[in-house]
């Protein structure tokens, strides 16, 4: 019966997935009080950043900006009312963009997230495929190319990447735009905006998967190497099977575990690596909005990010986690 | 873990890989051998000249590297006196990359040196106390890990404002759980130890016993991963100084990519240089700690 094999989270999993779950809280706690003495650390407060704005301030008026925002108040007082604020999920208000924090924030993440996301699925595959090459012909000349060429990709800084490129295919080649997300001269709508904004990708993802395409070559190369030697691998190919359907259904099935949890670990990273692409590529994404606020000397803002992009991360951790407890039933429950 | 902008992955950052034995027999083959110690000597090659240039830069090019030489724009091998060419203020490129790669080395050592410090101290207090001790450190470290290593960098140096110092800070506060967590991996395993045993019921403290029994056999390991995070501090390094958070006062090869890139469009060569000379000296780097790693664990494989 075809009903029987749709797939119900066992008891085991849901167990999993609740412990994993209290685990996190305190992270979620101790990034909180993290951000919050950060805030404290910076030279000068919300009051003075503003004041001197203005231009003009009187002690007076300091004295009423600083009971507008709280901070006459004791540390700990402060510290409540900044904790009400996040259960609320207000990341408080940016005062340079006059708007709250978390608006601007979500207005940049599906930006973030489009370059992030086709990226990773460059990455993954290019990754896959290269390693699966290099992997096949273990100490012979592609593989040899392959190793070199990601040997340099561990070393090369991203922006860099992303900088060379626009040299090469938009100063001296024309063939892309240097930066930005849609073209601003035209009014573009319908698919004729979706193949432009296509168009600005292409480079910034390109110098973000670079880096991303040599770890995923390496790791899929020794997955796969070590699976290559495994007993069912020997007993498939002594019973006479394509050596391709050895390599796709045995081998790179059974490598692909440790590139799920490579994916979700690197996230982290990939929202990193999205910073300075977004600066180098003028991108409206998160990043971009994490520089402005450093030169604004928006905290909050900064904050804001930096928060949510942890948030994120935990995420992404809890969900890769939940995928290999799926995966793979030997993962021992702790 | 990796991160290049941002920052190298560093292999062992997940205890399950990294005490994978290696699986394949062909790994140790004399041909792999060879390639290996061929390239590990290559790296170490370059790695040695880098830092004699950087050591030696005061005293090959006695110009300040800020100090406008000659007419700016010349193209590299234009002009015999400056074979690297000149940026747009004339200083001449050549003596700014060998001034950089000091300021580029010594903040690539210092984080990694802080890193591995405070990773050793974590580590190896998680593993050898274990219990409630374990589970405090092991939770701070993961929140560290949490926090995007980059985004995290850029709040710490833009809070305490942009010098060498903070710099230092900000990317070892980013990478030291990696080192962290390896050596936590490390000290469980020595933990139980008859050794360790022995020293115990010879009525050693627990600080002598960490420190003369455990760290010394669990430093192989740290020395190949602080090898990786000099080479990884030095690309973040070079990613805060191109977002303009690099010491104003100073010369680095992510504030020379970050100034050629205003000329980008004319003078490209401004930004390829100091670029070029980031991918040799990480790639050393890497190659370096590979070669390490053959040496000093030869059945731990890095992925």
């Amino acid at each position: 019966m075809a009903l029987a094999h749709i797939w119900l989270p066992r008891p085991r999993v849901l167990r999993y997935l609740a412990v994993r779950i209290a685990q996190v809280i305190p992270t979620v706690i101790a990034i909180v009080v993290l951000n919050f003495f950060f805030l404290r650390l910076a030279p000068g407060d919300l009051a003075e950043v503003i004041a001197g704005e203005a231009g003009s301030a009187t002690p007076e008026y300091m004295a009423l900006l600083r009971q507008q925002f709280g901070l006459d108040q004791s540390v700990w007082v402060q510290f409540v009312n900044y904790v009400k604020q996040l259960a609320q999920l207000n990341l408080g208000y940016s005062f340079r963009n006059s708007m709250p924090v978390l608006d601007l924030i979500l207005s940049r993440v599906p930006n973030t997230a489009v370059l992030m996301l086709s990226s990773l699925l460059l990455a993954v595959s290019l990754g896959i495929l290269f390693g699966a090459v290099s992997a096949h012909w273990r100490g012979r000349w592609p593989d040899a190319v392959l190793s070199a060429v990601s040997t340099v990709g561990f070393a090369t800084p991203l922006f860099w990447v992303g900088l060379m490129l626009i040299v090469l295919f938009s100063v001296e080649l024309r063939w892309l735009p240097a930066g930005g997300m849609y073209d601003l001269e035209h009014d573009l709508t319908g698919f004729a905006r979706i193949a432009d904004v296509a168009r600005h990708m292409v480079l910034p993802v390109l110098s973000l998967a670079f880096f991303y395409i040599a770890i995923y070559t390496r790791l899929t190369r020794s997955a796969m190497l070590e699976v290559q030697e495994l007993d069912f691998v020997r007993t498939a190919r002594a019973k006479g099977l394509h050596p391709v359907r050895i390599a796709l259904r045995h081998v790179l099935r059974n490598a692909l575990l440790p590139i799920v949890t490579m994916t979700g670990l690197q996230l982290g990273t990939l929202l990193s690596g999205s910073v300075v692409i977004e600066t180098v590529f003028a991108w409206p994404g998160m990043g971009r909005l994490a520089f402005d606020a450093v030169f604004q000397r928006d905290l909050n803002l900064l904050l804001g990010v930096l928060f949510f992009s942890s948030f994120l991360v935990i995420v992404a951790n809890l969900l890769t986690d939940f995928v290999y407890a799926i995966l793979d039933p030997r993962i021992e429950i702790r | 873990m990796s991160m290049q902008t941002t920052s190298i992955s560093l292999p062992v950052a997940n205890a399950a890989s990294n005490e994978r034995v290696r699986p394949f027999p062909g790994a140790s083959s004399l041909s792999y051998r060879l390639l290996r110690s061929r390239t590990t000597l290559t790296g170490s090659a370059v790695i040695a000249a880098v830092v004699m240039a950087a050591l030696l830069a005061g005293s090959i090019f006695d110009t300040d590297p800020l100090d406008m030489v000659a007419r700016p724009f010349i193209w590299p091998l234009t002009d015999a006196r400056h074979p690297l060419g000149t940026d747009m203020l004339g200083r001449d490129i050549l003596v700014g990359l060998v001034h950089a790669a000091r300021v580029s080395l010594a903040v690539g050592l210092a984080a990694a040196s802080l890193a591995v410090l405070v990773g050793v101290m974590f580590g190896a207090a998680s593993g050898y106390f274990g219990g409630w001790v374990d589970q405090l450190l092991t939770r701070i470290t993961e929140i560290f890990q949490t926090m995007p290593p980059l985004v995290f960098a850029v709040v710490v140096v833009a809070i305490l404002t942009p010098s060498v110092g903070s710099i230092i800070l900000g990317i070892g506060v980013t990478s030291w759980p990696q080192i962290a967590r390896l050596v936590r991996a490390e000290t469980l395993r020595l933990r139980e130890s008859e050794f360790v045993q022995a020293a115990r019921v010879m009525g050693m403290g627990h600080g002598r016993i960490i420190v003369t029994h455990i760290l010394p056999n669990a430093i192989s390991p740290v020395v190949v991963a602080g090898s990786i995070l000099v080479a990884s501090a030095i690309l973040t390094e070079a990613a805060l100084s191109f977002l303009g958070l690099g010491d104003p006062n100073l010369i680095s090869w992510g504030s020379m990519i970050g100034s050629g890139r205003e000329v980008l469009r004319t003078a490209w060569y401004m930004t390829a240089l100091p670029g070029v000379a980031i991918s040799i000296t990480v790639m050393a780097l890497n190659l370096l700690g590979n070669g390490l790693n053959d040496v000093l664990n030869p059945r731990v494989s890095l992925t």
